[in-house]
């Protein structure tokens, strides 16, 4: 519970903190809410020789919603949770966010710390994928854009180079016609996911149009679920559609199996929470 | 007239907790609050491996690092003993090998102390932890204790063959033997109570200091024994005079057995201060108790039951392999024998019973004490196969226990498991009162309209017994129980000469609010305002020896002696109000605080009065000693038992296998409540604990003895959102033991719940034809149960 020494910088703009991640290089962690970072750092799992504090950068902070949504990197779920129009909007997310650990984690955690750790069993990673979030980041090279898709790349990896600093992420607001939700197995210690799905459906016309679903927890990343999203395109979304396209769940992807839970009870799980989660979205689609 | 005449009984009131304000707003003096001048700080350096042999420790890197005081092995403390054993098996041969201060050539878990680092601040000493290069000799591990006692196993300590601590048995083989063999009806289950971690919310630590001018040693510990620990560190480790050590236990963040034991920290950090001159400190952070510091339960059973068609139970044998850890804890042989053998009956009357019980060494942390401490681990047992055999012979599990209970009239009630005799009960109304709450009648009818809609309930029902305020200590340290000491309590009572009283205690509170309790009493007694009471406690250098707090003792025990404390003070008052009343002293009575003469209430003098006239002194009665000061060393006729009934009712998610606790009933009979609220909040404590163990918490070892639940992100202490809401209800059976008719409330809730919710569990998965499930009831469990995983 004592770790290693490290130095301590704390930036006030985007600008500074690039330039102090440049400097410093593989020595540098970015701490953001810590929440992850320093329980490795005190069982010594992980030991920075420098902590660049982005938590005084207040253009990263907060949530603008005009025709898409727009939340800074350094936004809390706490923040997320209690915005109503961003809930309205993006019911899923929120719906997420208020399973994140407790109310103490949910205070200081914050959203680009998630994405950029890339735990395997982190809620916001599925709801990326589900609501097709557009992942800001910016580096000595400038600033780009990658799409949820592209960003979880293995366990604990994404896209993100180690020179860069997520900014924002960009999601769109759903309207008529389009649901989403999330449907969580936490371990109940952790309150990470064993199993955690987000969906999101569009119907027209009385039929799903479009489908996106995230799993989290499962496996060594969160992935789409291309075959179960597939299999309920065209349908009419209705109970059954839905339990003969949940059973695709899991088919293309690795399954972990630990001490919390076994390979195949995750398989089986998750095949169960896709059902639960689009059966909601479709839902509310309606 | 003095408010005394006017003041209601404060006993059985329920009242707040006094030690709050303080503990809740920060301002508490826990262990790691005490900072001395000159505090050098610990870290040790332990070991990766379950079983390895030492090879080399070089010491020299980390020396040379700056701010490094020392770098101590067990090799340099070969003039201290080892830790002691204080409760062996009864009647047997006991390998007990206990630890060293550091261990010395092996190591026989994961965590073992190999060298201490001592430095002028916790994060050098940590740092410099990890330049100390330790050379092992890896050894197969062995981690089950099935497994370790098989021939071929890994063995531990050359003087315990096959990795034996005892073998041990209770009960008339031949009589199980014949009741097995001839019954109608015989059920046998493999049950496992699983290995529990207590996790107290502050970790233990000691702080030494030693003053070379006196030659004497300060120690503040984590501690529910301090005067134990003074007695088991002076005479056993050191070899010094008990007046050489003053042992002071602060505020103590909660213990559940876990700081009973005496810790090898006490030793090094006494070795160390004297050693080096300054005072030493070491605190466990959580990694570290995770590993380290006793765990609880972790039994191995084959349980037979056997019985008639008609419900009647008419024989039990049980075998258990009780897990001790990697060395022999302070007490950890008399949890599986005398606290859990000897009441495998519990509230039943079983004509044969047999239990037989084999410790055994693994490469684990050691195994001791834990809430309830061998009294769950029965009661799990007894109320399982219980449930089992009814459902065996198709009968109401209400049912089965209404026809096998002890009867009222049948107390004091000798179970022939070599206890003393029950003291009192009456189980009925207890399971009268919980079956009638949870609406029992129409239960059934609910369950079977549910199952129809694809909903499965289930009703768990769980009638226990336990033992608490264990002595007199002419019987548990007799032969054949094996604790090594006495186990009475004790209590010194001032009143001083402002009427103010100050209790000094031999016990001491862990977190129970016994400051509170103790107040209530004394204040009642002697007539005085709660206010005006004090309880002091903790410090072996203010208060008179005592055995401490554990095995719901503190009041049946501990409280007690103050009671008789009160008795003394109240006699010598009365002698002196019959002078200053110049009466005679039979017609002085002694009522609500006031001495008066019988029949002239108006010719009284309160207890601050008599406390003046005792302390002034100058008029006392030919040979009266001045003051009122009295102590009581309290020594019980017999343990007491209190009993109840917890019922629950779950719903299962047969798609998933989560268990959904709808609702929880406590009635409980612990005596008359001296506080109803403290009795309240510890029977919810103590059942959010049970409940955890039915559904959540698990220690979880891997093949090479690393534990894999070592944190508190993978073993799930509850959280208050996981707790269900608690209906308590009690009766009231006062134990004929002692003078305030009190059994002890600490344990009963833990006691009482595992198989409450686990009945409930496999009730509810009866149509999948589920028998039996092992604890704790995860959702992967109870779905595999479902599912035929």
């Amino acid at each position: 519970m004592i770790p290693s020494a490290f130095s301590y910088h704390a930036p006030t703009s985007v600008a500074e903190a690039l330039s102090l991640l440049q400097q410093h290089g593989d020595e540098a962690k970015i701490l953001a809410g810590g929440h992850s970072l320093l329980p490795a750092m005190k069982l010594r799992l992980a030991s920075p020789g420098v902590l660049i504090d982005i938590n005084q950068i207040a253009e990263l902070r907060g949530v603008v919603i005009n025709g898409n949504v727009n939340i800074g990197a350094l936004t809390t779920w706490s923040a997320i949770e209690t915005d109503g129009e961003l809930a309205s909007v993006c019911p899923a997310l929120a719906e997420a966010v208020a399973l994140i650990g407790d109310i103490q984690v949910r205070n200081r955690g914050t959203i680009g710390g998630s994405l950029a750790h890339a735990d395997p069993a982190a809620d916001a990673p599925a709801v990326m994928l589900a609501l097709n979030a557009q992942i800001r980041v910016t580096g000595p090279g400038g600033t780009r854009t990658i799409a949820a898709d592209d960003f979880f790349t293995d366990m604990l990896s994404t896209a993100l180079e180690p020179d860069e600093l997520i900014t924002s992420i960009t999601l769109n607001k759903l309207g008529a016609g389009e649901g989403s939700a999330y449907s969580k197995f936490a371990h109940p210690a952790s309150r990470y996911a064993i199993v955690g799905v987000a969906a999101y459906v569009k119907l027209s016309g009385g039929k799903v149009s479009a489908c996106r679903i995230g799993v989290t927890g499962a496996g060594p990343k969160a992935v789409r679920q291309t075959a179960v999203e597939q299999a309920l395109i065209g349908s009419d979304g209705s109970a059954e559609a839905i339990a003969a396209a949940a059973a695709h769940a899991g088919e293309e992807m690795d399954i972990l199996g630990d001490i919390h839970a076994s390979e195949g009870y995750r398989r089986a799980m998750t095949k169960v929470y896709v059902k639960r989660a689009l059966t909601s979205a479709v839902a509310r689609a309606r | 007239m003095t408010a005394t005449e006017t003041r209601e009984r404060i006993v059985g009131r329920a009242i707040k907790r006094r030690e709050d304000p303080k503990l809740i707003t920060g301002q508490g003096n826990y262990l790691d609050d005490i900072k001395l001048p000159g505090m050098l700080h610990v870290a040790l350096v332990r070991s990766p491996y379950a079983h390895a042999n030492i090879t080399s420790i070089d010491v020299s890197r980390a020396l040379a690092m700056p701010g490094v005081v020392a770098v101590f092995t067990g090799a340099d403390m070969m003039d201290i003993n080892p830790m002691p054993a204080a409760w062996q098996a009864g009647g047997v041969k006991n390998n007990a090998v206990t630890p060293r201060a550091l261990a010395v050539g092996k190591v026989t878990l994961v965590g073992d102390p190999v060298a201490m680092v001592i430095a002028e601040d916790r994060y050098t000493a940590r740092d410099a932890a990890d330049a100390v290069d330790v050379e092992y000799e890896p050894l197969d591990a062995v981690v089950d204790a099935r497994k370790a006692v098989e021939p071929g196993a890994p063995q531990l300590h050359a003087t315990a063959p096959n990795n034996v601590v005892f073998e041990w048995e209770c009960g008339d083989q031949a009589a199980a033997d014949t009741a097995l063999a001839s019954a109608e009806v015989v059920v046998k289950e493999p049950i496992i109570n699983q290995r529990l971690i207590p996790t107290p919310m502050e970790t233990r630590g000691s702080v030494a200091r030693y003053d070379a001018a006196t030659g004497e040693f300060t120690v503040w510990m984590t501690s529910q024994a301090p005067h134990v620990h003074r007695l088991l560190l002076t005479a056993f480790v050191f070899g010094i005079p008990e007046h050489k050590l003053r042992c002071i236990a602060p505020n103590v963040g909660g213990g559940f057995g876990q700081k009973i034991f005496c810790y090898n920290d006490m030793a090094f950090t006494m070795w160390a201060s004297r050693k080096l001159g300054r005072p030493v400190k070491f605190v466990e952070d959580r990694s570290e108790n995770y590993k380290y510091s006793t765990h609880g339960r972790d039994h191995i059973s084959e349980a037979e039951i056997a019985g008639t068609r008609d419900g009647k139970i008419t024989g039990l044998r049980v075998k258990t392999w009780a897990n001790i850890g990697g060395y022999f804890s302070t007490i950890a042989a008399g949890i599986p024998t005398t606290l859990y053998g000897r009441i495998i009956n519990g509230v039943y009357k079983i004509p044969a019973v047999h239990v037989h019980v084999t410790g055994v060494y693994t490469n684990t942390a050691m195994v001791d004490a834990y809430r309830g401490a061998g009294r769950p681990e029965a009661s799990y047992l007894i109320e399982r196969m219980v449930d089992r055999f009814a459902a065996e012979i198709g009968m109401d599990p209400a049912e089965v226990r209404r026809k096998n209970f002890i009867q009222p009239h049948e107390f004091p009630y000798n179970n022939q498991l070599g206890l003393l005799p029950f003291d009192s009960g009456n189980y009925e109304p207890a399971l009268n009162k919980a079956l009638e709450t949870v609406g029992y009648g129409d239960f059934r009818a609910k369950q079977a309209e549910a199952r129809k809609q694809g909903r499965y309930l289930g009703l768990g029902i769980s009638t226990y017994v336990e033992i608490c305020g264990v002595a007199p200590s002419a019987w548990i340290g007799a032969n054949g129980q094996g604790w090594g000491a006495g186990l009475w309590e004790s209590a010194n009572i001032r009143v001083h000469l402002t009427g103010k009283v100050v209790v000094t205690t031999g016990s001491l509170p862990h977190g129970q609010g016994l400051e509170t309790t103790f107040a209530q009493v004394v204040a009642d007694e002697l007539g005085v305002n709660y206010d005006d009471v004090e309880i002091q406690w903790g410090d072996t250098l203010g208060t008179p020896f005592g055995y401490g707090t554990y095995g719901s003792r503190s009041l049946a025990v501990g409280g007690v002696a103050i009671k008789r404390s009160a008795d003394k003070i109240k006699a010598k008052a009365r002698k002196l109000a019959a002078h200053m009343l110049e009466a005679n002293e039979l017609d002085i009575v002694f009522e609500n605080g006031k001495a008066s003469v019988k029949g002239s209430p108006d010719k009284a003098k309160t207890i601050g009065e008599l406390a003046l006239a005792a302390s002034v002194a100058y008029d006392l009665p030919e040979g009266m000693e001045p003051f009122l000061d009295e102590t009581s060393y309290y020594d019980p006729p017999n343990c007491t038992f209190p009993f109840g009934t917890h019922i629950s009712v779950v719903e299962v998610d047969p798609e998933t296998g989560h268990v959904d606790l709808l609702r929880y009933i406590a009635v409980d009979d612990c005596g008359p409540q001296i506080n109803p609220l403290i009795v309240e909040g510890q029977i919810h404590g103590g059942i959010v604990q049970g409940i955890a163990q039915a559904l959540y918490e698990g220690a979880v070892y891997n093949d090479d003895g690393q534990l894999l639940s070592g944190t508190l992100m993978d073993y799930a202490v509850p959280t208050a959102a996981m707790s269900p809401h608690i209906e308590t209800d009690h009766t009231v059976t006062p134990s004929p033991v002692n003078p305030l008719g009190v059994k002890g409330a600490g344990e009963a809730g833990t006691i009482g719940s595992a198989q409450c919710v686990m009945n409930a569990v496999i009730d509810a998965l009866s149509p999948f034809g589920v028998k039996h499930l092992q604890m704790p009831a995860t959702p992967e469990r109870v779905w595999n149960a479902i599912h035929g995983g």
